[in-house]
Order: C-alpha cells, then structure tokens, then sequence
C-alpha cells in the first residue's frame, strides 16, 4: 500500500485549523489530542521531580523551601499520576489502535469520546491553576485530616482530580462497549489482540473503581467547605475511613497504569519474536485476574494505619496472589522469546527493559507485602522506589515502547532507529541509576517526603541525582527524535514490524475511515503466516 | 464541527446506547457506595447515637417522599411504554407528570432541611457542635448523601425534560426512543438510590 495523502491527518474535503481538530469525534485524531496534551503534561511532571531531586543536591534548602518542596511532590504526584500514567495507554493508543484493531471505524459514542479529552483538559487546567494559586502539600493521597486542616487550595486539587475522574469514567464506558458492539465478523473474544484485552480489563477498573474515589473526594471538599465531620476525629469521625476509601480505588488504579502496558508488550513480543504469543488465553485471563484481585488489597497501603491483624494477614495474603497473574505473563512473555527468530528492534528493546524493570518493581512489591518487613519499610524511599519501577520502569517504559512501536502508523513518518535504540539504551541506565540507589537508601531508613535528610544517606543520593540527569538527558533524545521523526522522518511502510494485528494491514497513516470495507477476520492476532 | 466526517450509522445501535447506560448506572452506586460504606462503619461503632439521631428524622416526610419517588418511577416506565407504541401525546403528558413529582420530593426535601436548619442542626450550626460525636456524623452524612441524592433529582428532572423536548420534535418517537428510555433509567437510579437512603437514615431507630 502506498503513501498517497496524508490520510486522516489530511485537511481535504473539510476545513482544517484547530478547530478540526479539538471538536473531532474521529477516535483517531481524538488520540492524537490526547498524545498531544498528555505529554505537555509529562514534561510538567518531570520538571517537578527533577527539581524535589536537585533540591536534595546539598544540606537545607537549596533551590526551595521545606513548604515549597511539599507543594512540587504533591504536584509531581498529582501530574504523574492522574494526569499521565493513567490516561497515557488506554486514552492514547485505546483511542487511536482499539476501534481498528477489532476491526472497527471508530469506538461506539465518538461525541462521548470526545467530551472525555475536554473533561481532561478541564481537569488539567484546574490541576495547574493550583500551581499559580498555591499548590496543595498533602501528598498526591491527600490524607486527612491533614487535608481538611491545610490553608492551600485542596479543594480546587481534588476537584480537578475529580473531573479528571470523570473523564477516565467515560473513556471505560466508551471502551467496554466498542469491544461489546463493534467487533468486526470473525472477531471472537478469542482473536483479540492481547492490547484489546489488556485495555478491556482497564476499562472495567476504570468504571467500578473510580465513582468511589470520586465520591471521596466530593467528601473531602464537603468536609472543608462545610465540616460534615466524617473524617474529622474531632467531631466523631475516623480519618482512616477516608484512608480505605481512597485505597479501595487508589490500589486499582496502579492496575489502570500498569494493564494498558502489558498489554503494549503482549504486542510487541511476539512480533518481534516472529511467533505466537505463548499462552494467549494465560495473558488475556491474567489481565481480568489482576483487575479482580487486585481490587482486593488495597489494605496493604495501611499496615501500619492501626488496622487489625487480621485484616493485616488477609490484605498480605491477596497482594503475594495477585502477584502470580503478573508473573504469568511475565513468563509468557519469556516463553514466546525461547527460539524466537529474534529481531532487536527498538520497540523490542523497550520491551525488555520494562520486563527488566518491572520484575525488579514487581519484587520489592512483594517484599513490601509481607507484614514484618513493611513495618520496617513503609514510608521509606524503598516504597518511592518500588512504585516507581512499577510505574515508569513498567507502565513508562511500556508507553515508550508504544510509542516507538506505533508512531510510525499513527504519523506515517519513521525516526532513526539508531538515535532511538540510544534514547532507550541512556533512559534504562539513567532510571536504574536515580532509582536504584533509593531501594538501598529505604533500607537504611531513610524517609520519603522529607527535603532534607542525614550526612550518611549523601553518597547514594548525589548517585541518585545524577541519575535524574542522565534520564532526563535520555528523555530529551528520544522526544526530539521522535518529534524530529513525526514531522520529517522518511516515509514509513504500512507494517514497518511484519505484524499481523489489524492495525497493521492498512495504510500509514490511516485513512479517514478506517476501513473501506469492514474486514473480515479469519485468523488470531499473531499468525504471522503469508506476511513477509 | 465536521459533520461530513461523524459516523452517523454508529450513532444509531440500540444494544450500545443501553450497554453504555448500565455501564454509567453502575458508576452512579459505586459514587453512593462510598457514604453507605462510612455509615455501616459508623454505625457499628456508635450504634446508640445513629439510632438517637434518626429518631430525629421525620419519618412522615421520608415516607411521602419514598411514595412520590416510586410513583414518579412507575409514570416514567409508562412514558417508555407509551412512546413504543407511538402515543407522543401520552408520553408527554406521563414525563410531566414526573418531572412534577420530582419537584415535589425536592419541595419536601427544602422543608425538612431547612427544619433542622432551623434548629442549628447542620455542619457548622450552633446545635450541631453540641451533638455527641455520633450524631454528629450521622447529620454529616445524612446531608452529604441526601444532598447528593437531591442533585441526581435535579439531573434526572433535566434529563427527562431533555427527552420531553426530544419527544416533542419528533427526534425522539416510536422507531428510535432509546434517548428516552435512557432518560427514564436514570430516573429509575434516582428513586433506587432513594430506596436505599430511606431505610439506613430514617428506619434504623
């Protein structure tokens, strides 16, 4: 298939400018507005938490206050978390790759879709004017009753969280039923591209999870606008009640960030393994058995938040279970690798670097698990540490494999492969470096949150600086090489990988209407028989 | 906006439009999940002062308003049942009838808040300071759910006048009337939630 127009980037036949753009309901440009907005926001982020690392460069305050350095690791919290992490995946490559890869022309309530990106970037907007009106410092969990005490603006943070809430709500309700409705014919649940799958299961924690977060952030501002007391101890109520509700949706919501990312590698193995994923079926249930468990151990957040131990050694006893569908698919993934017809592509890279990554992640997650040794640890850079092997070595890294993956069918543009594999090779080295050191520093006992912290913690934490540097170094090289690569990057072959899911068998970019004619779908997602 | 370019055919599948509406129902119990939840918690810690506090409730009043919601339920299942069999007129006639019926459960709503608002029983309130700490709570919750309940009443009101006009124009009729049989569900929310709040906050004592 050749190149001839730009596809659905082009302006033919309607007008073009902003405005086709920010009131499409086409699922596809609506992705690239989320590519667009959601990685403004992941410079934000990373801004924030290259400057809490700085800060930590020498004794006492250096480039900011203790008050200030509060405000910028809530905010780094809050950007990271609701702003990128969780709509990345599913918002961006749900939007773009979901409908045309189940063999559909756009997702099943396109106005609806649309009103999803709004709502975010009203959210977002709400989330950074509290950066010039002055930012809340309760942390990205907004723990009360702290949070009903403070005198920044919480209320105007945990709403704006709300209505991000709400966006991700619609984005789960639109998904669920366009992989209901609108499977092309011979598209069983069978033969959906594990991504599908993976996106699936999100879209289900998204829409029982969330409502619950929501509601308690409706509480939270109810409690500081009118002082309704249910959190507040001094009239009655119990702040641990606000902990529970909090982590009943909080602890799901990591399942939200990490899914979507399995499920970018549960693409990206086989193809450049050239053979079927090994245990298709293992993966696709081991995504519905995350979600499922993993809406049952939100209490290992609260070990030490005077919970009984009972519930500690039931909440201990689901986070070692949930464990196994994770490994599951690590496995899987190992197992399509033995005598694969290996190509190392850059996507490929990525992806071993996310299986690298997040085993270390999901490891400390488990020693984090056990009850004795979470006393010790909680609270501690061990926690900082392992959360963020999970979300940026895991859900990160996954996203960037994406990226590379599919930016080429998404623009029609290629970026060099060489720069690329580089980027990848700096960021790996990089995030080992900043967050390596911490696991270490935690075991020590050094405490998360603080701004300032003990001559004998030094040495690993300059370690940890300098690794900030060289992954933000990293991340310079793999952004300008694929922008460089997205707006004049040679021109790039309808399926640059040899892959066999739907996605790949149109078009680079693709056209308006995904498809002419709606396909009909005789074979799984990684047969890679008569390609190439 | 380009029209040329929405997919109108889309718009257009019944089982979606449904499937979509389950889906955000469900999301509506899970946002009252979360009070239910603080009031068992709550209520098994002080069971004396939540038995006390809602002995404080006008249960006449609850009751009244659980009848007018049930009712306004059953008028608006009549107007879904109307519209199929293309009836437009009774239709209309059936949503009014709800959206009155729902204005009146928010009239008794005003009266029996600004009752105990009257006698300072609310957060911040003179009374409300001096409440045992359960009680406190118990009026807490009481107004945060009720209060939340009350502005569903107000979306669904809006929603079902939505569809009134829908109706009217034809937009709405008996081929295609899944706007209305949405709207209708909502409705059916509304008064379920209800059904839940009356018991836990006015029958417990």
């Amino acid at each position: 298939m050749a190149n001839e127009g730009a596809g659905y980037l082009g302006t033919e036949g309607r007008p073009g400018g902003i405005s086709s753009w920010i009131f499409s309901t086409d699922h596809k440009r609506i992705g690239i507005l989320y590519l667009v907005s959601i990685l403004s926001f992941f410079v934000v982020g990373v801004s924030l938490g290259f400057l809490m690392r700085l800060e930590l460069i020498s004794h006492g305050p250096t480039i900011m206050e203790a008050s200030t350095y509060n405000s910028v690791f809530t905010l780094h919290g809050v950007v990271m978390l609701f702003l990128f992490i969780i709509p990345a995946a599913p918002s961006i490559f749900g939007n773009f790759f979901l409908p045309i890869m189940i063999g559909a022309n756009d997702v099943s309530f396109p106005r609806l879709n649309l009103l999803s990106w709004w709502f975010y970037m009203a959210g977002a907007a709400l989330a950074l004017a509290t950066l010039a009106l002055g930012p809340a410092d309760t942390g990205w969990t907004f723990y009360a009753p702290y949070s009903l005490r403070t005198g920044t603006y919480v209320s105007l943070a945990v709403f704006a969280v709300f209505v991000l809430g709400l966006s991700s709500i619609l984005t789960g309700i639109n998904f669920v039923t366009t992989v209901h409705r609108l499977r092309a014919p011979g598209m069983g649940f069978w033969r959906l591209p594990l991504f599908v799958w993976a996106v699936y299961a999100t879209a289900w924690i998204q829409i029982v999870a969330t409502p619950i977060l929501g509601v308690n952030l409706l509480l939270v501002i109810a409690e500081r606008v009118f002082g309704i007391g249910v959190f507040d101890p001094a009239k009655g109520g119990d702040p641990i009640l606000y902990q529970h509700l909090f982590w009943i949706y909080s602890h799901p919501a990591v399942y939200i960030m990490i899914i979507p990312g399995m499920g970018i590698i549960s693409e990206i193995i086989p193809v450049f393994a050239r053979k079927v994923i090994f245990g298709y079926r293992a993966i696709a249930y081991s995504s519905l058995g995350i979600a499922g468990v993993g809406s049952l151990v939100w209490g290992h957040h609260m070990f030490v938040s005077g919970s009984s131990y009972t519930a500690g050694v039931i909440f201990s006893f689901f986070t070692f279970l949930v464990a196994i569908p994770s490994a599951i698919k690590v496995f899987n993934w190992v197992g399509t690798l033995y005598k694969g017809s290996i190509v190392l592509g850059t996507p490929f890279l990525f992806a071993l670097a996310f299986i690298f990554l997040f085993s270390i992640g999901g490891l400390t997650g488990l020693i984090l698990g056990a009850l004795s040794i979470n006393v010790h640890l909680h609270d501690t850079y061990f926690v900082v540490s392992h959360f963020h092997y999970i979300k940026f070595g895991g859900a990160g890294f996954a996203f960037f494999a994406g990226l590379h993956y599919w930016l080429p069918k998404m623009t029609g543009r290629m970026y060099n492969t060489k720069v690329a594999n580089w980027s990848c090779l700096v960021l790996f080295i990089g995030f080992n470096l900043l967050f390596f050191p911490m696991l270490i520093l935690g075991i020590e006992g050094m405490p998360r949150r603080y701004f300032d912290y003990l001559p004998q913690y030094s040495t690993l934490q300059i370690v940890s600086i300098v690794g900030s540097w060289v992954l933000v170094t990293g991340l310079i090289m793999m952004f300008v090489n694929l922008i460089r690569g997205a707006f004049r990057g040679p021109r790039a072959p309808f399926n640059p990988w040899g892959s066999a899911t739907l996605e790949w068998q149109i078009p680079s970019p693709p056209q308006r209407e995904n498809f002419e004619k709606i396909p009909e779908v005789t074979k799984g997602p990684y047969d890679f028989r008569g390609l190439r | 906006m380009n029209e040329t370019f929405e997919k109108t055919a889309l718009h257009r599948d019944y089982a979606a439009s449904k499937l979509g509406m389950w889906l955000f129902l469900l999301t509506e119990l899970g946002l009252f999940f979360g009070p239910l939840l603080l009031y068992v918690m709550h209520d098994i810690r002080h069971p004396e002062a939540f038995h006390a506090a809602s002995s404080g409730l006008d249960r006449t009043i609850g009751f009244v308003n659980t009848l007018v919601l049930l009712t306004s339920s059953l008028t608006a299942a009549l107007s879904v049942a109307s519209i199929r069999r293309g009836k437009t007129e009774l239709t209309l006639i059936f949503i009014f009838v709800t959206v009155t019926l729902g204005g009146i459960f928010l009239v008794n709503k005003y009266f029996e808040w600004t009752g105990k608002i009257a006698h300072g029983i609310y957060p911040g309130g003179d009374a409300f300071a001096g409440l045992p700490p359960g009680e406190a709570v118990f009026y807490g919750l009481y107004f945060f759910a009720t209060g939340l309940h009350g502005l569903h009443v107000i979306a669904g009101m809006l929603v079902l006048a939505i569809a009134a006009v829908l109706t009217a124009s034809g937009i709405v009729n008996k081929r295609d009337f899944v706007k209305l049989e949405n709207a209708a569900l909502y409705w059916h929310l509304v008064d379920i939630i209800w059904i839940f709040l009356f018991p836990f906050f006015y029958l417990i004592s």
